[in-house]
């Protein structure tokens, strides 16, 4: 293999495989570190640059980071980050001083349809750089589907008050309950660009027999969500089926049991792995005594004279072909009615822009979504740019914040008269964590904890009232421990050919066996001459050049603890624990130095 | 030296031997030694060898002296009996052991001032009765608790740190071993795993006196150009004679080397040693041979590695006194003391 070039600033970033992971790379480990420190603002300013909405995605993101994390490799489970985050979030002082100040305007106007968490990231670059900013809503208030359809029971008001606030209040224009009809009549009012993040905002039919019939107690999951938010719902029947697996699914489930719901179940066509909700969502609807049936399939609803009575459910059992590809088929049992009072259906949701005139200059592809370019996130109308889940399909908002950040880079840079295409490189900072012969600027002693569980308020309690928080977030204690176990992953082991003596300290003191020397081979040869397996490819191995006896060392990134007892037992200093901290480019970041040193 | 704890973690996907360990659990306490000191090289090789051979741990007795080697036993075999003993007397203190617990499996951990100055007599005479034991020197040349003075295994004309010559001659342990009947002999460097985690693996499974001196550069005081037991000098004038690998159970050897290139040594434990040629004229089972051998690679500088001297067939100590086979340790009162019937018929064989 060739010597590994540290210098790739991709390199480092993939051994953080939290941030690498994480759409809008928040640099976890760094903001995990000042968390353990009590540095609550600090790490909250970390997250507010990255990803916008640090208390709202703290208790609401996917969490794309959580499977990724290292300690998942080497124990159980991995760092609690994204309930980290919301400690960050509770425990700040005020951080409006921090915030940039609504700046003079630059002449630039900017409009936005939605006021979503894309929007709202892309208004949030760009008004500090004095662009005239207007969000137009079809709600009265800001926050999109953050507002309409997560539960108060998850992220109460307060909440998303406080973090849109913080955008609107760079001098953001908001029309709230102003829903834009008409592209051409927008593009009419000469905004210099268009930003459309309007999420996807309409939930799929279930077009099965019995469905215009009972219509009256079969609802579409996100819209009636979105009517308890506002208020306009406040009860359901004693008997409620959820059709559907998501995590839509489970927020139904669980509203339905805060306004009378008894017997609440989510009836699912798949298999319980299988289910799209993340499995913290099904545990916590499990908790809350909602059973979850798998493999039935709904044929149609029963009525009594237009009064839904139940629903008939094939049963189907799951095959693998060849390719080991799913297929639900039937199992020859009988088909089962359920009784129910109410049906809420969460099969998923889908783009809808009937507001766009086919001749606006947008084009669409054969699944009827605009023709979005994936890296400058332009619409076929140079001036029209989609972010979010107007742009590819329902995902989660830290995808939305991530497109934002992107497609306000290309904003600015097209109204700068700037190549869109043209993307400057993130910057990076590697820097030395030695403070003395064996001491470091970071806590390397690994911490045997197991993850520290998130508090519940009493089920009792909490199911009384559909706006009581049910997740109280960690106190300081909780937050300390589960934030000493964050292996640091971006403190890089960095390795000098030519200091090294061979001596094979290093090799001797590794608690995970990942460092080997020997001679060099092709890269599948030399995974198999390592010291322990290398069962993740996708890890890389970091290869030095030739040493003096003619091999080479070769590191298995995968299971490393960054515990730097590598670097504190090597006589010579060849290796080194320095920290990767990489900044990703945002409009109106300054263009990055050249001078990037590793190493 | 190291402040944390070794993390507890360790790979997923590390191997079990028979018992059901891993290499990690046959550590002990984190070393306290210079960053670098071959002296931890050669506990990860005692480690790793005492993994290959399924030992348990509470079967071996680690003794020791006094000296940077002699406190690396606390850093390996953490779940051993342990005895860090007094200068120089790690070898009378493994003997009154030997004899009192013939079970155990025997480690002498020594330092090349521990074993070729105070300890000299101690080192000779323990070699010289045949102790059934795995008798290991980590020798750097050099006192380096006291920061570096020449000790009695620096060669003559190799330089200190400060640039002053040795004047004294240097005493070759190995060649004294050899010369004191040791049954298996052997001569490694610690910056050759490869080489020194079979040789010691080999040694355990060996009856009688086994000798191993493990060349393990200084890197605080005696790694320096003018040094003769340097990384650098050491990899340079290394001449090894075989390679060996140590074959444990009943697998039958699969040799896949030239003909005439191994020589397969069948030891008591029933384990067997492949020893693989490197010079091809280089008998192990001739004592006299090794020794001049020796003599002539020494006085052109090189350092003779590998397994030099081996007899397989080979007795201890508990065989020359014709001591039962029971450990005198667990004998009770009644087979001590048998009573006067047996005196007085002991009494009359002698009259």
């Amino acid at each position: 293999m060739k010597p590994t070039d540290i210098a790739a600033p991709d390199y480092f970033h993939k051994v953080v495989d939290c941030q690498w992971a994480c759409p809008a790379h928040t640099p976890v480990p760094e903001y995990i570190r000042l968390i353990a420190q009590g540095r609550y603002s600090d790490a909250y300013m970390i997250n507010w640059k990255s990803n916008v909405f640090p208390g709202i995605l703290g208790r609401t993101c996917d969490r794309p980071c959580e499977p990724a994390c290292r300690r998942g490799r080497v124990e159980e489970t991995p760092v609690a980050i994204c309930r980290l985050k919301r400690v960050a979030a509770d425990f700040k002082d005020d951080i409006t001083h921090r915030l940039p100040r609504p700046s003079a305007k630059n002449g630039k106007r900017v409009a936005f349809v939605g006021g979503g968490p894309a929007s709202l990231t892309v208004a949030r670059d760009l008004a500090p750089l004095g662009y005239h900013c207007t969000v137009f809503d079809g709600d009265p208030e800001a926050g999109g589907m953050m507002r309409t359809q997560i539960p108060k029971f998850r992220l109460p008001n307060s909440v998303i008050d406080e973090e849109t606030g913080y955008i609107l209040n760079l001098g953001v224009d908001f029309k709230g309950g102003h829903r834009i009809e008409s592209m051409k009549a927008l593009l009419a009012e000469k905004y210099d660009a268009i930003f459309v993040g309007s999420g996807a905002p309409r939930g799929r039919e279930l077009d099965i027999p019995g469905r215009k019939e009972a219509a009256a107690h079969v609802h579409i999951g996100i819209d009636w969500l979105s009517s308890v938010s506002f208020g306009h719902t406040d009860k359901i029947g004693k008997r409620v089926i959820v059709l559907g697996g998501g995590n839509t699914a489970m927020d139904c489930c669980r509203t339905a049991r805060r306004l009378g719901g008894e017997d609440v179940k989510v009836i699912v066509r798949s298999g319980f792995e299988e289910m799209k909700a993340s499995p913290w969502e099904k545990e916590d609807a499990i908790h809350e005594d909602i059973p979850i049936l798998n493999f039935l399939v709904p044929v149609s609803f029963i009525h009594d004279n237009g009064k839904l009575t139940g629903v008939t459910f094939q049963k189907v059992k799951a095959e693998y072909d060849a390719k080991g590809r799913r297929n639900l088929v039937p199992s020859g049992e009988p088909d089962q009615t359920i009784e129910c009072d109410d049906v809420l259906v969460a099969v998923g949701q889908e783009n809808a822009f009937p507001w766009i005139e086919q001749d606006c200059g947008i084009e669409f592809d054969k699944w009827h979504m605009p023709k979005v370019d994936p890296k400058t996130f332009v619409s076929t109308n140079p001036k029209v740019f989609f972010g979010g889940d107007a742009a590819f399909g329902p995902k989660n908002i830290i995808w939305a914040v991530a497109q934002g950040h992107d497609a306000a880079l290309s904003i600015h840079k097209m109204l700068s008269g700037e190549d869109i295409t043209e993307r400057p490189l993130p910057e990076v900072h590697v820097s030395s964590q030695k403070m003395g012969i064996h001491e470091w600027s970071y806590d390397n002693d690994i911490s045997n904890d197991k993850r520290f569980k998130v508090p519940h308020r009493d089920k009792v309690i909490a199911l009384k009232d559909i706006r009581t928080e049910v997740e109280l977030g960690y106190d300081v204690k909780l937050a300390l421990g589960e934030a000493h176990r964050c292996l640091n992953c971006d403190v890089q082991t960095v390795f000098s050919t030519s200091l090294c003596i061979e001596c094979d300290a290093c090799v001797d003191i590794c608690p995970m066996d990942c460092i080997t020397f020997t001679e060099n081979g092709e890269e599948t040869d030399l995974r198999q001459r390592l010291k322990a397996p290398s069962p993740h490819p996708d890890q890389d191995l970091y290869v030095s050049s030739d040493l003096k006896t003619g091999r080479v060392m070769v590191k298995d990134e995968d299971v490393c603890l960054h515990c730097g007892l590598c670097a504190e037992r090597c006589p010579t200093g060849a290796w080194d624990m320095q920290k990767y901290l990489i900044d990703m480019t945002q409009a109106g970041s300054t263009c990055p130095t050249k001078s990037r040193s590793a190493a | 030296m190291t402040y944390i704890a070794k993390p507890k973690f360790h790979h997923p996907g590390l191997k079990k031997n028979e018992l059901g360990y891993t290499h990690r659990d046959y550590e002990g306490k984190i070393s306290t030694l210079c960053a670098g000191c071959g002296h931890d090289s050669i506990t990860a090789s005692i480690i790793e060898a005492c993994y290959e051979l399924s030992i348990e741990p509470h079967r071996v007795a680690k003794i020791s002296g006094i000296g940077c080697s002699s406190k690396t036993p606390d850093y390996f075999l953490g779940n051993s009996h342990g005895f860090n003993s007094v200068h120089g007397r790690m070898p009378s203190v493994l003997t009154g052991a030997n004899l009192a617990n013939r079970d155990l499996i025997y480690l002498g951990v020594s330092g090349d001032g521990d074993s070729a100055s105070i300890g000299f007599g101690q080192f000779a005479h323990s070699i010289r009765r045949g102790v059934n034991m795995t008798y290991i020197v980590e020798n750097n040349g050099v006192y380096g608790l006291t920061k570096g003075q020449f000790s009695a295994t620096a060669d003559r004309g190799s330089k200190s740190k400060k640039g002053v010559t040795n004047t004294d001659n240097a005493i070759d342990l190995v060649a004294i071993a050899l010369q004191l009947g040791a049954t298996f002999v052997a001569r490694s460097f610690s910056g050759d795993k490869a080489q020194l985690v079979p040789l010691i693996a080999a040694a355990i499974g060996h009856k009688g006196a086994s000798f191993i001196d493990v060349i393990s550069p200084c890197i605080a005081f005696n790694n320096h150009a003018g040094s003769t037991k340097s990384f650098d000098y050491v990899r340079e004038h290394n001449d090894a004679v075989n390679r060996l690998d140590v074959l444990v159970g009943r697998d039958p050897i699969a040799v896949d080397y030239a003909p005439g290139t191994v020589q397969v040594v069948e030891q008591h434990d029933g384990s067997k040693i492949a020893l693989r040629k490197i010079d091809a004229d280089y008998d192990p089972h001739d004592r006299l041979g090794a020794q001049t051998f020796l003599a002539r690679h020494a006085a052109k500088g090189q350092i003779v590695t590998g397994l030099l001297y081996v007899d397989p067939d080979a007795e201890d100590l508990h065989s020359h006194l014709n001591t039962v086979e029971t450990p005198l340790n667990t004998l009770e009162a009644d087979t001590l003391c048998p009573g006067s019937a047996a005196l007085d018929k002991f009494n009359a064989s002698l009259r």
